[in-house]
């Protein structure tokens, strides 16, 4: 087994809102090796709060404490910006879902890719573009230099995604948190997205976090997964050990999913019970606002 | 649920808040409450609107709170700085000061109310008018807002003065000529934005004629935004009837309009400086009133435009 | 850019002219209006009241007053299109000739003042936007709020009152010392630069000291309306996504803000900038009646005491002249420099 990258226990993100305070995640704690672990959940389950809060790139509203919140030998909660800014991107990096949006409109898609690699290294701007038109070329992209120089809104969801993936892994991270990657893009191009992901963060060994709605691709793709439901984890298995989930949430959404080997008269119908939601007893301190 | 004794005080706030109104008037009566109660958390929002209560105020009771007649000349007490007797002091023709400044409320009032009676039905006519029947109607009404819209208002309304002549009557028409625009480009643009909606559909085929289509339903939801649109705009009145009357285009002497009196003070500015500062302060206050209050009245009507 | 889209550019570009000139021509009616709603006689106003009854007649003729309606509205827009707006009652000069003559001292006033405006409007909008809420945000917050509630005229006697009475710090009204009158030979009608031009600094430096009281007056408005704009978009930017990508990348946060946030912003702002300057010409019309400076917002409030139609109404055209190009110029800007327009 791998040594852990990154170790998360009792993660809290919670919200001042006019209407009181959210709590988007409550109690979160799992740890990553050299490895790919899906996290699975509805919208507004947490995901990607959790995703985010690692980087600590929580909007400024919201509050992220945690019991220990460790990537190798960094204390991410208590580092200061400036090394958080050295682990960010260099270390750790993370993969927004529409590159429409995740990208700067007004750059170049190759500008914006040097620049990552030239924050963490003392390149010249040369040694950058022929950096970066190498990254591009490994995501299988047909023409580099036009990519370099295209602008987001030229590109197509698969091509922009495969830039995204060249500008985050092109700086060596140890951590690749993917923030549902190919949700924005077509089934077809999704699966091309995946494998290019998949072969690189083998061959470079790195760590995977893969945050999904969808519970078919996430099975298929990691090793592990972490299903979540109202800020919780409620279950966390190996992939290959899915079918024999626990948990009625996770059994139920297993239940929910179509198969056509199987046709059922009816889709089962996920049914919630708010005991899910409920902070499982001995996890309570005195801190803990009651659920 | 049934509607608690509206009685007492907590069965009011219950029976408003309640979250399944039981008719027409108590739901938007709820609504009302919901939006005065997000507008009160708002600090300067409310200074605003003491502003203007006090403006309002002080223009109601005038003869009484200004204690002296603002066209009483007293030549041997011309200039004089404030003190106990004329608290902001006289002007050049010994008149008090602070009774003119309570009296010009008055007079800024009267052109605000005007400019905006003529304003706003004209504007949201036209608006709604071009957006909602579209075609000729369209292209010729917004060319014509475009017109309006492409001199900078205080120059048109001087053209306007110039050729009808000074006087506050004139002012006010010269003003209101281009104050109008914006309103027309807003409603057209809430129009244009509800004009495809189900319910205006529907209306249409219950039989509505157009013209109860536009005033019974879209006009109505055309208000919010053109109320907060005025509220902002009232400012931007105010200094323009301010600088008529600084250029003695406006209200005629001796008539106590604030900007007049700045003009007639400016000769003295250096050593009885108050006679041209005072009426400006005045302006700067209810002006920012306005301005605060707009934008309150902005944050809760339209909160997407924060 | 791609055939195609450079023809869709100049389709559009043609469209956007056709628009303005229609504008134009409307703006030209207005005018036309107002100076027939006048109830002053414009050939007694030409020929005085002395005049004889030929006299009088031949200049009804020649002003083509006995047309019909239309007509004379389409002489009218053929002698402006030639520049001719009639003869100042005040000056006897063209009033074509006149508006030449005052229009830089605007133009240098309304320049400096933007100027102002928007090396420190934009900084103060961007830091209003990154500490959202907090006192940074708060004071600018008011700053811009005074900027619309302030008259221009009275700050600008307050700034006289102040910085020229009291504290000697700036020369007081007009545009240039009497000494230094005619030391400086007019190239652009732009002292500022004429005499930097011909090295004349000690022209330039009492001109820089009447100019920058009130170009720091009205630029305090411009301030106003670009801060506010540029924090509303800065605030805007600042939830994209784009913004968080660059945080991962671990870039500062400086950069983040100034490169990533403000270079999307540039494009919005430069309208914003633009029409600012065409509603400083506004402000400059009272800016310019309590300075003394002898603009083109003086010469139409001087004309207008005068009842001098044809000089006012020349100004208003000049002014809608310059305020419907200025639209121009920045939507064409704005469809060149976004690269999403293209």
């Amino acid at each position: 087994m791998s040594e852990q990258l990154l170790t998360v226990d009792d993660l809290r993100v919670e919200y001042q809102t006019r209407k009181g305070p959210v709590h988007a995640v409550r109690g979160v704690s799992f740890t990553v090796g050299r490895e790919k672990v899906g996290i699975v959940g509805e919208s507004g389950s947490g995901k990607s709060q959790t995703g985010r809060a690692i980087l600590r790139l929580v909007p400024p509203t919201g509050r992220v404490t945690a019991r220990r919140l460790q990537f190798e030998e960094v204390d991410l909660m208590a580092a200061d910006e400036r090394t958080m800014r050295d682990v960010r991107g260099k270390r750790i990096a993370m993969v927004l879902q529409d590159p429409k949006f995740s990208l700067n409109p007004v750059m170049t898609v190759g500008r914006q890719i040097a620049e990552a690699y030239r924050a963490h290294a003392d390149m010249r701007r040369a040694a950058a573009e022929q950096k970066a038109l190498d990254m591009l070329a490994s995501v299988r992209m047909r023409d580099p230099r036009r990519v370099y120089d295209s602008y987001p809104h030229e590109l197509s969801g698969g091509m922009g995604q495969r830039a995204m993936i060249a500008m985050m892994l092109g700086t060596e991270p140890d951590l690749l948190i993917a923030d549902e990657p190919t949700s924005a893009l077509d089934v077809t191009v999704q699966m091309q997205v995946l494998a290019i992901l998949d072969d690189l963060v083998t061959e470079r060994g790195m760590g995977l976090i893969f945050i999904s709605h969808d519970l078919n691709l996430v099975a298929s793709f990691c090793d592990r997964v972490l299903v979540m439901y109202a800020g919780r984890i409620v279950e966390q298995l190996s992939a290959a050990a899915l079918s024999q989930a626990k948990h009625p949430y996770t059994q139920g959404l297993l239940a929910a999913l179509p198969r056509i080997d199987q046709p059922t008269h009816e889709l089962a119908v996920l049914r919630r019970d708010p005991a899910w939601a409920a902070e499982p007893p001995e996890r309570m301190t005195a801190t803990d606002p009651v659920a | 649920m049934t509607a608690p004794a509206v009685t007492s005080a907590l069965g009011w706030r219950a029976w408003l808040l309640a979250s399944e109104p039981q008719s027409r008037a108590q739901a938007r009566l709820g609504q009302a409450y919901l939006g005065w109660l997000a507008f009160r958390g708002n600090t300067l929002a409310l200074v605003g609107l003491g502003i203007i209560l006090a403006l309002l105020a002080v223009a109601a009771l005038a003869p009484a709170i200004a204690g002296q007649s603002p066209f009483a000349q007293e030549l041997a007490d011309r200039l004089k700085p404030p003190d106990a007797a004329h608290w902001f002091g006289t002007d050049e023709l010994g008149r008090d000061i602070f009774a003119r400044i309570v009296w010009g409320a008055r007079i800024t009032l009267t052109i605000v109310a005007l400019v905006v009676i003529m304003v706003a039905p004209v504007g949201l006519v036209v608006g709604t008018v071009a957006g909602y029947f579209g075609g000729w109607f369209d292209v010729v009404l917004m060319r014509v807002t475009d017109i309006f819209l492409a001199f900078p208002r205080l120059i048109l309304a001087l053209a306007f003065v110039a050729a009808l002549g000074p006087g506050i009557e004139n002012a006010v028409i010269a003003i209101a000529l281009t104050a109008w625009p914006p309103y027309a480009r807003i409603a057209r643009a809430e129009t244009l934005t509800i004009r495809g909606a189900d319910f205006i559909a529907a209306a249409r085929m219950t039989g509505a004629s157009p013209a109860r289509v536009v005033f019974g339903h879209v006009i109505p939801l055309c208000t919010a935004s053109v109320i907060v649109r005025i509220t902002l705009d009232m400012a931007g009145i105010i200094l323009t009837a301010a600088g008529l009357g600084f250029l003695g285009l406006g209200a005629q002497p001796p008539s106590p309009e604030w900007g007049a009196m700045i003009s007639s003070g400016r000769r003295f500015l250096l050593d009885q400086w108050w006679v041209a500062t005072i009426p400006g302060i005045a302006i700067c206050v209810v002006s920012l009133g306005f301005n605060l209050l707009g934008d309150g009245l902005r944050d809760v009507l339209d909160p997407k435009q924060q | 850019m791609t055939t195609a889209a450079s023809l869709r550019f100049t389709r559009s570009a043609v469209r956007l002219l056709a628009s303005v000139a229609l504008t134009f021509l409307g703006l030209l009616l207005v005018t036309f209006l107002i100076g027939r709603v006048v109830p002053i006689d414009p050939v007694l106003a030409a020929v005085g009241d002395r005049a004889p009854a030929e006299v009088y007649e031949r200049v009804r003729l020649e002003l083509g007053l006995d047309k019909p309606l239309y007509e004379q509205f389409a002489l009218y827009v053929l002698k402006a299109l030639q520049g001719d707006f009639g003869k100042s009652v005040l000056t006897s000069n063209t009033v074509f000739d006149d508006i030449k003559r005052v229009f830089p001292a605007t133009l240098e006033l309304a320049t400096v003042a933007t100027l102002l405006g928007v090396v420190l409007g934009i900084p103060a909008g961007v830091l209003a936007a990154v500490h959202q809420d907090r006192w940074q945000d708060q004071v600018v917050r008011v700053l811009g709020l005074m900027g619309y509630s302030i008259p221009v005229f009275w700050l600008g006697l307050m700034g006289l009152l102040l910085f020229y009475a009291k504290l000697d710090w700036v020369a007081g009204p007009g545009r240039l010392g009497v000494a230094f009158d005619d030391l400086v030979a007019p190239i652009t009608g732009v002292i500022l630069i004429d005499s930097a031009v011909q090295g004349e600094w000690e022209v330039f430096a009492d001109a820089f000291r009447h100019v920058i009281l009130p170009a720091a007056v009205l630029g305090y408005f411009s301030l106003a309306y670009i801060s506010r704009m540029t924090r509303s978009f800065m605030i805007e930017q600042l939830r994209q996504e784009y913004v968080v990508t660059a945080r991962i990348k671990g870039l500062s946060e400086r950069r983040v803000v100034w490169r990533h946030a403000l270079g999307n912003v540039m494009v919005p702002l430069l309208t914003v900038i633009a029409l600012s300057y065409a509603n400083l010409l506004e402000g400059s019309v009272l800016t310019e009646t309590v300075f003394a400076w002898p603009g083109l917002g003086q010469y139409i409030t001087n004309s207008l005491l005068n009842a001098d139609m044809n000089a006012v109404l020349g100004g208003t055209i000049m002014v809608g002249i310059i305020f419907i190009g200025i639209n121009l110029l920045t939507d064409l800007l704005y469809r060149l420099v976004d690269p999403r327009a293209r």
